[in-house]
């Protein structure tokens, strides 16, 4: 092992505003992808739990087919395969803005909204039925039932897996990289590229990504200790 | 839609240059997601056992593995080990061995999750009987509680190996002719079918992963009824 170690150089200067400025990238298109999965996977999941077969069929095969596809080759999907698509207005648009961070926000979003709408599914089916029906028995109307008994405890319990979901984003928005997103992860090739410092680049941008999850992993465990005592069936 | 060009180069999808050049393709895929799953299971049964242990500083060196392997993107291991490798062995390693240590090593931190929560989730009691019989602790592990647990473990495993098998697509990154690649050197031939060369395989990938998850829900499903209680 005659390699030098040159931390230096990757921590200093231009690199180091490299590395900061991935970060914020990568926090900013997980934080964009984020949202919007939110609303597209509580949109499926409701249209799972009605009783109207397509909507049903639909949610069904939109989770199943982009939970078992490779994240990267639908961010290769949107990205090439947008141009024949899409409609003319909306290329235009995406064009005129970032088209890079729009295709990786619209494969991120559409892969983790498959997992979150799961994760909603599964948190309001582990509230069992004779809670509703209680509600409904006490004179509550449905929507009462749902707002004050039913997705209260179901929200506790969903919490939780969403954070990892949400940690999961942060880590898959590395995958950005190979449509040329500047994240972290691009900013670290492209150090590479520069310095020829790859392991230390890559060291380093490890430790970024390990920091943000441990602070996010610790919280939830210490939600699960501090809140979801109360709601175990 | 120019589905020819799909067609055409279907074969070269399924299995790369093969027999004229190197494997690659949707074979190099499968391959690199088998190798990783077995080599992941070793490590992940030692690292799982590991962390049960009642000695703190066993239990420490696996907790640190497996939380920096799960906190860590997949794509950042692979670059990892692939500049890594020149430093310790002074030479670099081809990019398809580089990244099935990468698979390997990431793999096994989740393995060794299942084969933790696999173990707990046996009744307290087999561990106590098979003890209070005679057996030592090792033995119990080797004859009573891991034949059980490592059976109901299956379905976790088959989920896992999915998963596998979609991040075998991030070898493209260090430039392993995988299915991915595959795909990206017919697109970039032919520059003129983007979208349906990506959905084929899309759909290449979607048909090996919901059989093995239809599996493994049937597995699930089948195992509930032979598990011990408590």
């Amino acid at each position: 092992m005659n390699y030098k170690f040159d931390w230096n150089k990757v921590l200093s200067g231009e690199y180091l505003d490299w590395i900061i400025e991935g970060v914020g990238v990568t926090l900013q298109i997980s934080a964009v992808s984020l949202v919007f999965a939110l609303l597209i996977g509580t949109t499926i999941a409701v249209m799972r739990m009605t009783k109207v077969k397509p909507l049903i069929w639909f949610s069904a095969s939109f989770t199943e087919f982009f939970r078992n596809t490779p994240l990267l080759v639908q961010i290769f999907f949107w990205y090439f395969g947008a141009d024949s698509l899409l409609p003319r207005f909306a290329l235009d648009w995406l064009y005129e803005q970032d088209f890079e961070f729009c295709a990786g926000v619209i494969a991120l979003s559409v892969y983790t909204a498959a997992f979150i709408a799961e994760e909603i599914r599964a948190g309001v089916n582990s509230i069992p039925k004779n809670q509703l029906e209680a509600s409904r028995a006490c004179g509550l109307s449905f929507v009462q039932a749902m707002r004050y008994v039913i997705l209260p405890q179901a929200f506790r319990i969903i919490v939780p897996p969403m954070i990892s979901q949400a940690l999961n984003l942060v880590k898959n928005s590395s995958l950005c990289m190979t449509i040329g997103v500047a994240e972290l992860t691009y900013m670290a090739r492209q150090i590479e590229s520069y310095t020829f410092r790859g392991f230390e680049a890559f060291t380093i941008s490890t430790l970024i990504y390990l920091c943000i999850s441990l602070v996010v992993s610790f919280s939830i465990n210490f939600y699960n200790k501090r809140f979801l005592r109360a709601v175990r069936y | 839609m120019q589905w020819d060009i799909v067609i055409d180069n279907f074969p070269y999808l399924l299995w790369g240059a093969y027999p004229e050049g190197p494997l690659g393709g949707l074979a190099l895929s499968i391959l690199l997601s088998i190798g990783g799953i077995f080599g992941a299971f070793w490590i992940g049964l030692v690292a799982g056992l590991m962390r049960l242990s009642k000695r703190w500083y066993i239990k420490f060196l696996s907790v640190v593995y497996i939380e920096i392997i799960r906190g860590v993107p997949l794509l950042m291991l692979i670059f990892w080990f692939y500049f890594l490798a020149p430093i310790l062995l002074g030479k670099t390693l081809p990019e398809a061995e580089s990244a099935l240590v990468a698979f390997i090593v990431f793999t096994g931190a989740y393995i060794a999750e299942i084969v933790r929560a696999g173990v707990q989730a046996l009744p307290k009691g087999q561990m106590e009987a098979s003890r209070a019989s005679g057996l030592s602790n090792l033995q119990a592990m080797r004859y009573v509680i891991l034949p059980q647990a490592l059976r109901n473990m299956i379905p976790s495993f088959v989920n896992q190996f999915v998963s596998l098998t979609k991040d075998t697509s991030l070898a493209y990154v260090i430039g392993v002719v995988e299915l991915t690649r595959a795909a990206v050197q017919v697109n970039n031939r032919t520059l003129s079918a983007p979208m349906e060369i990506y959905l084929t395989i899309l759909v290449m990938y979607f048909v090996i992963c919901y059989v093995l998850t239809a599996l493994s829900r049937k597995l699930e499903k089948k195992m509930a009824r032979y598990q011990a209680r408590g």
